[in-house]
């Protein structure tokens, strides 16, 4: 256990000194350096908001089984089999009837593996609807396939227009990550104020321009809408004259002749034809503009608008049309978003608690090296050694891998100090048991190192397995810790049977014929 | 030189009877008593408020906070005498100008001189899932480990070192429910430490009896175990001493947050130093383990 080769000990030399060197490039900043990483600090030592959101898909399940509804009723009519009473039942399912003699073929259409109008089954070996079916009577709900990928789908959709608005706001380095297949988790580093980033990302902003209507009977259907402001209401049409998907361009301006903010919006070609036909029959209407809801406001249509462009206005400040222009730039949302957990942790508790973390880092170092020397004289100075550079190499790995460090992350590299001397210690011992029976040092040096080996390994493995545990369930700055335990773990047991073993080689074979070694 | 053994193992009954009495007082006071969740598990609020001055007192605080009708507010000093942590568990808090509402609403009644240093909100859906995940990784770390002692050495010695983790965990967390001690996400992180930490010292001394039971045919386990204890006894006071120093650094130096997590460290690793001694090796005793269970094992 005492022979080391050549090549042994200059790749540990090589390899002790690179990851050295990692280390060093977050303290230093050098400018020819090969290699630019740096440790990520957690959001709660940079100071910064974390923000889980979910997506409440309710809506969206709705308007796909409205979608899927025309559908249906579509697909029968041309295979000639009528469908009557189809509607919608609690938003969840399809409900319909058939003729008596039509029963079989209806579900035969249904069933079948490579229907066409209840797909899937060739994919998931399950198909997009259960179907309850009694007599002539059928119901038709999502299948768990299919609610996952409609989950799956908006949950894409909304990432991208997360990322949007918070591009647009302008934190640096933001962290936007999907979590199950209904949450988006948001990272805001140095976000001291999360308040107008969570106002934003908790609007649909969906927009549509509907005419408003006295007339109840309207083919496509009414519905009453509050103002956004005020209690007023009025009737809308449910007939969407052009919506924020039409929408290229908005901008807040001031509009010079009535000296109010506006929100200026341009159209693209589909949306200008749409909106300059709608306007030029609807001279004399009022048009309602719509947003999640709620009426900003409903102008007289003076003119027929056929420049592709117009303005939004409305009870705005500058902030609120800045805001507001900036969500119809990003694009509406596919369903509602609910912050369903915050931590925000200001930047002078940030740097609070990274000064407190070093500190007990350099004040448990300092004593664990004291105890050592003290009870181990030249071979706790050896443990020493190794300790730091175990240290220089832990730190080294987290930079190698950019790996995030928090706070108790900074505990788990105590924490590793205080345990890295054990293998070291459990060596030393067994050394100093090996003497008593064996009178050549080298020897019992070496069985010593020998014998203590799968105790070693075993103590390790232990732990490491609850680090793994840790990293696998724990989240946020809890992870960090088991990282730097899990990795503190290994490069404890490379320092010690390495860098620690090569210099107790060294010295006890200089000094062989000394008595009482250790 | 000859070391002096210690003859741990006439302690082995009494100390067994002590955890026993200290196992069930702990379990009693968790079924009765109860955990003091944290709004990571309980879900609501939790805003760490700094002073600028010395002018606001906790209970001009407390008597704005209750004005603002947030339900139940515990108002408290944390740290120095200018922090203080308020909590609440208010429902629907997950309106975007909650925490802005709050701000404006307390600098009206006591002025600007305070910064938000930190805000936590948790969703009661958040802090139950986070609770089973929590409960879960406590249960999952404990099979893992059983497994692998399983693996590695006999039953009889699985038998024991969980038995000795169970009373690790269960005892640290009846101070912590004693106490009123905040159980947190980070708390869960020191119980899983404290699992590995005691099955490291525990395997450290179990590998020592396997080996001592394949050399010597003629001792008994009652003193065999002692042996082990005995030559292995100055690598774990070494061991507890370094962790402890370093534990200890963090409570004192490593600030407010780290306080809970270092203290149940501290508690598990003497707790943890313990039950490998008394509870871990008095088992390998009552389940009567013999030269024969580790030669067998060696065969296969």
């Amino acid at each position: 256990m005492l022979y080391f080769s050549k090549l042994k000990i200059i790749s540990v030399i090589i390899f002790t000194l690179l990851l050295s060197y990692l280390t060093s490039s977050n303290f230093f900043k050098f400018d020819d350096s090969f290699i630019n990483k740096n440790i990520n600090l957690g959001l709660d030592l940079q100071g910064g908001s974390y923000l889980l959101l979910e997506i409440d898909n309710k809506p969206v399940i709705t308007q796909h089984l409205q979608n899927k509804l025309v559908q249906i009723k579509n697909y029968f009519k041309d295979k000639k089999i009528p469908l009557k009473n189809i509607m919608l039942q609690d938003n969840e399912k399809i409900y319909f009837t058939v003729n008596k003699d039509q029963i079989e073929e209806t579900k035969s259409l249904l069933d079948k593996d490579d229907s066409e109008i209840n797909p899937f089954f060739q994919q998931y070996k399950s198909h997009q609807f259960n179907i309850e079916n009694s007599d002539n009577e059928f119901m038709l709900s999502f299948s768990k396939y299919a609610i996952i990928q409609i989950k799956i789908s908006s949950q894409n959709q909304a990432i991208e227009i997360v990322r949007r608005r918070v591009d647009e706001i302008g934190t640096n380095e933001p962290n936007i990550l999907k979590q199950g297949n209904n949450r988006i988790l948001v990272e805001l580093p140095g976000l001291n104020d999360p308040g107008r980033i969570k106002s934003l990302l908790g609007k649909t902003a969906n927009l549509t321009f509907r005419f408003i209507t006295q007339n109840e009977e309207e083919s496509f259907g009414t519905e009453k809408l509050f103002f956004e402001y005020g209690s007023d209401q009025a009737i809308v049409s449910k007939r969407i004259i052009l919506s924020g998907d039409n929408l290229i361009d908005a901008q807040p301006k001031m509009d010079n002749q009535s000296n109010q903010t506006v929100v200026h919006f341009n159209l693209d070609r589909v949306g200008s034809k749409k909106f300059a036909k709608a306007t030029t029959n609807g001279v004399g209407k009022k048009l309602a503009i719509i947003l999640d809801g709620k009426i900003i406001s409903a102008p007289s249509v003076i003119e027929p608008i056929i420049g592709g462009s117009g303005q939004i206005t409305g009870d705005f400040t500058f902030q609120s049309a800045t805001d507001l222009a900036m969500l119809l730039r990003s694009g509406a949302l596919p369903a509602p978003l609910n912050i369903i957990e915050e931590r925000t942790v200001g930047p002078d508790l940030g740097q609070d608690s990274i000064n407190s973390g070093i500190l007990s880092l350099i004040i448990g170092f300092i004593l664990v090296v004291a105890f050592m020397i003290y009870k181990y004289r030249v071979f706790g100075l050896i443990a020493n050694i190794a300790l730091i550079f175990n240290l220089f190499i832990l730190v080294g790995i987290l930079t190698l891998f950019e790996a995030t460090l928090t706070l108790p992350g900074i505990a788990g590299i105590i924490l590793t100090v205080g345990m890295a001397v054990d293998a070291n210690v459990l060596i030393f011992e067994r050394i100093k048991e090996e003497i008593q029976d064996e009178k050549n040092q080298i020897l019992a040096f070496d069985s010593g190192y020998t014998k203590s080996k799968t105790t070693i390994l075993d103590a390790n493995i232990t732990t490491l397995i609850a680090a793994i545990i840790l990293f696998i369930m724990g989240s946020g700055p809890v992870k960090g810790f088991s990282v730097t335990l899990g990795v503190g773990i290994l490069t404890t047991l490379f320092s010690v049977y390495y860098i620690a073993r090569l210099l107790t080689a060294l010295y006890v074979t200089k000094n062989k014929f000394k008595k009482g070694l250790i | 030189m000859e070391k002096k053994i210690i003859a741990f193992n006439n302690l082995y009954k009494t100390c067994n009877l002590a955890s026993t009495i200290l196992i069930i007082i702990s379990l009693l006071l968790l079924i009765f008593k109860g955990l003091n969740y944290g709004v990571d598990f309980k879900g609501g609020t939790l805003i760490e408020i700094r002073a600028n001055n010395n002018n606001i007192s906790i209970s001009d605080l407390r008597s704005s906070f209750n004005n603002m009708n947030l339900g139940d507010v515990s108002v408290k000093q944390f740290g120095n005498k200018n922090d203080f942590i308020i909590k609440f568990e208010k429902r629907n808090s997950n309106q975007p100008d909650f925490i802005l509402n709050i701000k404006r609403k307390l600098s009206i009644s006591i002025g600007d001189n305070f910064d938000f240093r930190r805000v936590d909100n948790v969703g009661p859906k958040v802090s139950s899932e986070l609770l089973k995940s929590g409960i879960i990784a406590i249960g999952l770390s404990l099979a893992a480990m059983l497994i692998y002692i399983w693996i590695r050495f006999e039953w009889q010695f699985s038998l024991g070192a969980i038995i000795a983790l169970f009373h690790d965990v269960v005892i640290t967390l009846g101070i912590f429910s004693l106490f009123k001690l905040e159980i947190n996400l980070s708390i869960v992180a020191a119980v899983l430490t404290i699992v590995g930490y005691s099955m490291n010292d525990t395997v450290v001394i179990f590998d020592r009896v396997r080996e001592n039971l394949k050399k010597y045919s003629d001792l008994q386990i009652f003193e065999l175990t002692n042996l082990s204890i005995n030559e292995t006894l100055s690598r774990t006071i070494i061991t507890s001493a370094t962790t402890l120093l370093a534990l200890l650094s963090i409570y004192y130096f490593g600030g407010e947050i780290l306080k809970g997590f270092s203290l149940a460290m501290i508690l598990g690793v003497v707790f943890g130093t313990y039950s490998s001694i008394y509870i871990a090796n008095p088992i390998l005793v009552y389940l009567k383990v013999s030269q024969k269970a580790v030669l067998k094992e060696d065969k296969n």
